[in-house]
């Protein structure tokens, strides 16, 4: 079992704060992704879970156990680095097997679990080579393979795969999580690329200048953020978000249009829909078409909505141009509201 | 102008430069070495080497670099470790550290001797403390062992810091990302140091002992202020066949039997510390 607490965990430099009294429960074997910008705090947290930054106060357990006053060897962590740090001094076969040889385990031992681990990250045939004789692909599959090797409790990572071309990242990606989930671990991943945390996480801490603002599923995460900066950072394009006056009695004028919103509320809100979620329909939101991307799968069409840009993504077949007048109407269950005093989400 | 023939002429001047003032020079020396008057022979060799003062100064130049050079080797990599964690006042210390690099060897040895000598700080500080009734000649033909030690720490004060300079450079060239790495995995501070640090130092430590050792084999003026005679060495013996004998070819062909001697350990280090084929560093 190594489900990691995360207790009031705070850091800061000098003036500078890095992260404010984070609390975070991870569970065993899952597979939690801190996704936010450059600057957020993510980095900073795994690094305070690692043992290689010290919080200024909170406490951190891995399995029932305080780990915070310990040195990173004790922790039962491993971890995979941003530029990998494969020594390029060692064979493959011993940056696999430093971690081991550190803890003097016998010598067929530490083949054994060089072999198993490399065997497993399809780099069994690169193990008499040096660092500087390996593609960024390969390293990055050797800095994975020596946290594996190690057979830890927490698997940490440090935005692995932002070294990578984008073909090369799918496909890590796809085989990460594979390789991941056989293993067992309870793994913590960085990153900036929402994508990525989409796609591989089983549930995602959204962070935003050192704080977490969202912890969640992916899906949920998607659907239903917990404030405007996650629904704005999650999807590609962004949920559009237009000015919402109330109208009384649960009805909202947006665009000079009536929706149905909260209940209650008499000060503006912020209308929000995924551009996916816009239909074509006989009345709606007025819309003039400013530029036209077809994707080949659909059709994604910037257009100006009472003074405001919204995206909206519509079936390929259609033919639109610039200049045209559509009427989008968005899908109602998929509508959310933000307050934008607060930025956080209004039921 | 043809851009295949711009590199060679790039190094041009400096090549005749080398040519000139080193080649020609080395070749003359070689000449005369091998000759004395007539044709080619090895009798200068034979006769330099069989001298009651060669094996003397032999052992006492490699003595010295034998103690010498690894000491400075443990204390530069000492100090460089130490100057490489600082995070405020680094530069000052560095400084600090390397001022005897400016001074002279000639001036180094004549600092120390005033520590030394018969009427030196040492003295007036032992007899301040009330430990010695009267000035003691530390320098006499009595006491060879402390003219030795005189030297020794005349050499490391003065040479350690060109070795440190160079391997300050060289740590902070080993990405620190490699120190998380090897952290995380384990390693303890001294394992840290010898698995990442010293390994990836390869290159910097070949320089700093090359430069070093080839240095301890042509120690003369230190030698010179503090052991005068006492304390044959090498550097010495070339200095007298040619100055005080007025015997060149002797004096060439010892010089050439420096030149081997540096030679044989430079390969020996290059072999030593090779950086395995294959690993970048």
């Amino acid at each position: 079992m190594a489900e990691i607490q995360i207790k009031n965990i705070a850091k800061t430099f000098g003036d500078y704060t890095a992260l404010h009294d984070i609390n975070l429960t991870i569970a065993d074997q899952e597979f939690m992704v801190l996704l936010g910008a450059s600057g957020c705090g993510k980095s900073t947290l795994l690094r305070i879970i690692a043992g290689l930054e010290t919080a200024s106060s909170g406490e951190v357990w891995i399995g029932g156990r305080r780990i915070d006053h310990l040195s990173p060897k004790d922790r039962g962590i491993a971890m995979v680095f941003q530029n990998y740090a494969v020594f390029p001094h060692l064979t493959v076969f011993e940056n696999i097997g430093f971690g081991l040889r550190m803890q003097k385990l016998p010598n067929d031992e530490v083949t054994r679990r060089v072999e198993r681990t490399a065997s497993l990250m399809h780099i069994e045939q690169l193990l008499k080579r040096y660092s500087g004789e390996l593609s960024g692909g390969q390293r990055q599959r050797v800095a994975v393979a020596r946290a594996l090797a190690m057979e830890p409790d927490v698997i940490l990572m440090d935005e692995p795969l932002s070294n990578l071309d984008a073909l090369l990242r799918m496909e890590m990606r796809a085989e990460l999580k594979g390789v991941l989930a056989e293993s067992k671990t309870t793994a913590i991943y960085v990153t900036h690329d929402q994508v990525e945390a989409m796609s591989m996480a089983d549930r995602i801490s959204v962070m935003y200048e050192g704080n977490i603002v969202q912890a969640a599923s992916p899906i949920e995460v998607y659907r239903n953020p917990a404030a405007e900066f996650v629904a704005g950072f999650i999807g590609n394009p962004p949920m559009n978000f237009l000015r919402a006056t109330p109208a009384g009695d649960g009805k909202w004028t947006v665009a000079g249009q009536n929706v149905d919103g909260p209940t209650s509320g008499s000060s503006p809100l912020q209308f929000a829909i995924r551009p996916e979620d816009m239909r074509l329909a006989d009345s709606g939101f007025s819309a003039t078409v400013k530029v036209v991307e077809p994707l080949g799968a659909h059709l994604l069409v910037t257009c100006e909505v009472d003074g405001t840009l919204l995206r909206a993504i519509l079936d390929s077949d259609l033919s639109v141009n610039r200049g045209d007048q559509l009427t989008l109407a968005p899908q109602s269950d998929r509508v959310r509201w933000f307050d934008p005093e607060t930025t956080l989400a209004v039921a | 102008m043809n851009p295949r023939l711009l590199p060679y002429l790039l190094i041009l001047p400096v090549t005749l430069f080398l040519g000139v003032f080193f080649i020609y020079p080395f070749v003359l020396v070689s000449q005369q070495a091998f000759s004395t008057g007539g044709g080619f022979t090895l009798d200068n060799f034979r006769d330099v080497v069989s001298y009651w003062k060669f094996p003397i100064s032999f052992k006492n130049t490699m003595l010295l670099a034998a103690i010498v050079v690894p000491l400075q080797l443990v204390l530069s990599l000492l100090m460089a470790t130490m100057v490489s964690k600082m995070e405020k006042g680094r530069d000052l210390v560095l400084y600090v550290w390397t001022i005897p690099l400016g001074i002279s060897d000639l001036a180094a040895g004549i600092i120390w001797l005033a520590i030394f000598e018969q009427s030196g700080f040492l003295n007036s500080m032992m007899s301040g403390l009330g430990l010695i009734d009267q000035p003691v000649n530390f320098l006499s033909y009595q006491n060879p062992l402390i003219i030795f030690v005189a030297i020794a720490l005349a050499e490391i004060w003065r040479a350690t810091a060109i070795m440190l300079v160079i391997l300050v450079a060289g740590i902070g060239l080993i990405p620190k990302e490699y120190y998380e790495a090897a952290e995380v995995f384990g390693a303890s501070p001294w394992k840290r140091f010898t698995k990442i640090t010293l390994p990836m130092l390869r290159p910097s430590l070949q320089t700093a002992l090359v430069l070093r050792v080839v240095l301890a084999f042509e120690v003369f003026a230190v030698v010179a202020a503090l052991g005068g005679t006492l304390f044959p060495v090498l550097m010495g013996e070339i200095y007298s066949y040619q100055f005080d004998l007025m015997n060149n070819n002797a004096a060439a062909a010892l010089a050439l039997i420096v030149l081997a001697i540096s030679i044989f350990f430079t390969l020996i280090i290059l072999r030593v510390l090779r950086v395995p084929k294959g690993a970048t560093i």
